[in-house]
């Protein structure tokens, strides 16, 4: 009854109910592409360049596919590659944030001065430079990884403040001296409360990733064999579709992003909203 | 002067540190990558025909690996790398061979710093100042449409929104200009003509920089100034009876304006690479186009240059910043006294 509540509450805020529903969509469709009748890397399996019609929905493209059916592929890959990156940087991030928190001292000088680059350097560029090295590597799960090692930084620092301040607390001299274990502290009394941290920051860190996998795709660095969004609009555009006026072909991947991006958006920042009780009151009309 | 001992000298530390990291880092990953880049040169030329006989071939590997600056045991050459960057020497270039790396990047420099700079200041004032009065009115209708536009706008990155915008205002509507910096084979100087040429050819993708910059800084700004609409002084301020223009202007936005300030410094780096990406959307001559050539061709010294060149300037335009800090800011200015 509890979580029947909180959506309750949550589904009030129009942001929300509007990017959960946009995200069901996509979902389905990410899940229609079990249902696919040809393999997406095929090519030549449908007509040519034709318009949108009852047999194919979206349309075809110049490459003889099923643009509809792409397009689940493409979500679907383009999904799967976020998940990988946003969850295997929050571990990043949360490992190292506490560890630089209660070790402190040089561990965390150190620990902090790497976080600190990263938020520094354009890392666009950085990825940019690893991306054309493991070219001929990639896949989702490399691509995947790739972003999540430059994605914890700015988690890494909050995480920290956080154990920071638990450090000092009465119940940490009371586990400390009753013999609870350092990982054991850390792990099960430090995490909760990094927890909501963690969660709504993950759906940042997937926006991101799936922008960046666009940018990376344009540029031709990762496998174009693979449908995801970006690759899927670096075809279109090197195919000249929208010189030769395929907008059907164009802007599939555009829209289906664009709806993507601000669904994700909208969801993370109803969501810390929802958790933060301060910004709760002045959106309903405290302050 | 504790300012300098407690602020200035860490700081320049820290500076010096980023960059060696960075460059340190340019530096060694291509040397782990799986890869050789004169091994796919020469894979490359041959797989265009071209063919050597052995004793020109181990010449010309000698050459490749002497260019490259693959010569030497690892330390050697990674002094050797450091010298080159002193002396700005990056090899030549493969793209457009022989150019040296310096002159390509000399030649877009000018270009990608005139529509950062100019992109950046205006998105970061104007987003500042609506933002800030969005904030202060927050409960007029127009402060809300704004809001809602900032919440589309925001989460899109760089190239959707880049290349929505072309689309859109390019194809559909015919409006502007789709790529390059000047109409086609148009000679650069300084007349009349020229420049309007220049302007109304970069007008898209600075639009759509403005745009992302704007929409980022006015939704930080509006909530800061909510928070510090709640603050004593500002009730007080009202209950006082000063002009509310007054309280606005003197008072509440010049308040909210410092953390923007460190959010600028912070953000460089990211609106650095957007601009990058957006130069690639419009074929924009800049640094970003450059990059994506070299890219393309598989150009090692020019990205390598590109890289190394851009860490350095955005570390700078990050200190300049973090520098002039202390100008604005009053609180700490006065107690550089103490």
């Amino acid at each position: 009854m509890k979580i029947f509540r909180l959506f309750k509450d949550l589904f009030r805020d129009y942001r929300f109910a509007v990017s959960a529903c946009v995200l069901c969509v996509l979902l389905v469709l990410a899940v229609l592409s079990i249902f696919a009748p040809n393999d997406p890397a095929l090519w030549d399996v449908a007509p040519k360049d034709e318009a949108p019609s009852f047999t194919h929905l979206l349309g075809t493209n110049s490459k003889g596919q099923d643009v509809f059916w792409e397009a689940t592929f493409s979500v679907r890959n383009s999904l799967i590659i976020s998940v990988i990156a946003g969850s295997v940087s929050r571990l990043i991030a949360v490992i190292i944030g506490m560890v630089a928190g209660y070790r402190g001292r040089k561990t965390d000088t150190f620990l902090m001065f790497i976080s600190d680059s990263l938020l520094v350097i354009p890392l666009f560029l950085i990825i940019v430079m690893l991306a054309l090295l493991i070219r001929e590597y990639m896949n989702l799960v490399t691509l995947g990884l790739l972003l999540a090692l430059f994605g914890w930084a700015w988690d890494a620092r909050v995480i920290r403040s956080i154990i920071l301040t638990l450090r000092e607390r009465d119940f940490t001299y009371t586990a400390v001296l009753s013999g609870t274990g350092t990982m054991r502290l850390v792990f099960n009394e430090y995490m909760p409360y990094a927890t909501p941290l963690v969660f709504s920051t993950l759906i940042n860190n997937m926006s991101w990733a799936i922008g960046l996998e666009i940018t990376l795709a344009i540029l031709g660095l990762v496998n174009m064999d693979i449908p995801t969004l970006g690759t899927t609009l670096q075809w279109a555009i090197s195919k000249q579709a929208i010189l030769l006026g395929y907008w059907w072909w164009i802007l599939t991947p555009i829209v289906l992003s664009v709806l993507l991006f601000i669904a994700l958006y909208w969801l993370s920042v109803s969501i810390s909203e929802y958790l933060d009780p301060r910004s709760r009151i002045q959106r309903v009309g405290g302050a | 002067m504790s300012f300098i001992k407690r602020y200035l000298i860490p700081r320049l530390i820290q500076y010096f540190l980023v960059i060696f990291v960075g460059v340190t880092a340019v530096f060694f990953i291509p040397r782990f990558s799986p890869s050789d880049p004169v091994e796919k040169t020469i894979t490359q030329l041959r797989s265009q025909g071209s063919f050597l006989d052995p004793a020109s071939m181990d010449e010309f590997i000698e050459d490749l690996t002497e260019m490259y600056g693959l010569g030497g045991s690892l330390p050697e050459q990674y002094m050797d790398f450091w010298k080159r960057l002193f002396h700005g020497d990056f090899g030549l270039s493969f793209f457009q061979f022989p150019t040296p790396v310096i002159d390509l990047i000399a030649v877009s420099l000018p270009w990608t710093l005139a529509l950062l700079l100019s992109t950046t200041i205006i998105g970061w004032v104007f987003g500042n100042l609506i933002g800030g009065l969005a904030g202060y009115y927050s409960r007029k209708s127009w402060s809300r449409i704004l809001d809602t536009i900032a919440m589309i706008v925001r989460p899109l990155p760089y190239y959707i929104f880049a290349f929505a915008l072309l689309i859109l205002l390019g194809f559909v509507f015919r409006l502007f200009p789709i790529s390059g910096g000047t109409s086609f084979g148009a000679a650069i100087n300084f007349s009349w003509n020229s420049i309007m040429d220049m302007l109304w050819h970069s007008f898209l993708p600075a639009l759509s920089l403005v745009i992302l910059g704007g929409a980022a800084n006015f939704q930080t700004m509006k909530l800061i100034v909510q928070n510090v609409n709640a603050e004593n002084f500002v009730q007080y301020a009202r209950i006082g009876g000063i002009k509310e223009r007054r309280i606005v202007g003197r008072y509440v936005i010049r308040n909210a304006m410092l953390p923007q300030f460190t959010n600028l410094a912070l953000s460089l780096g990211q609106i650095f690479s957007g601009a990058l990406i957006t130069e690639i959307v419009f074929s924009y001559p800049g640094v970003g186009t450059l990059l994506y050539n070299a890219i393309i061709t598989g150009d090692y010294n020019l990205i390598m240059g590109i890289i190394a060149i851009s860490i350095v300037a955005i570390t700078t335009g990050i200190l300049i910043i973090d520098l002039l800090y202390p100008l604005l800011d009053p609180r700490i200015r006065y107690s550089q006294g103490k």
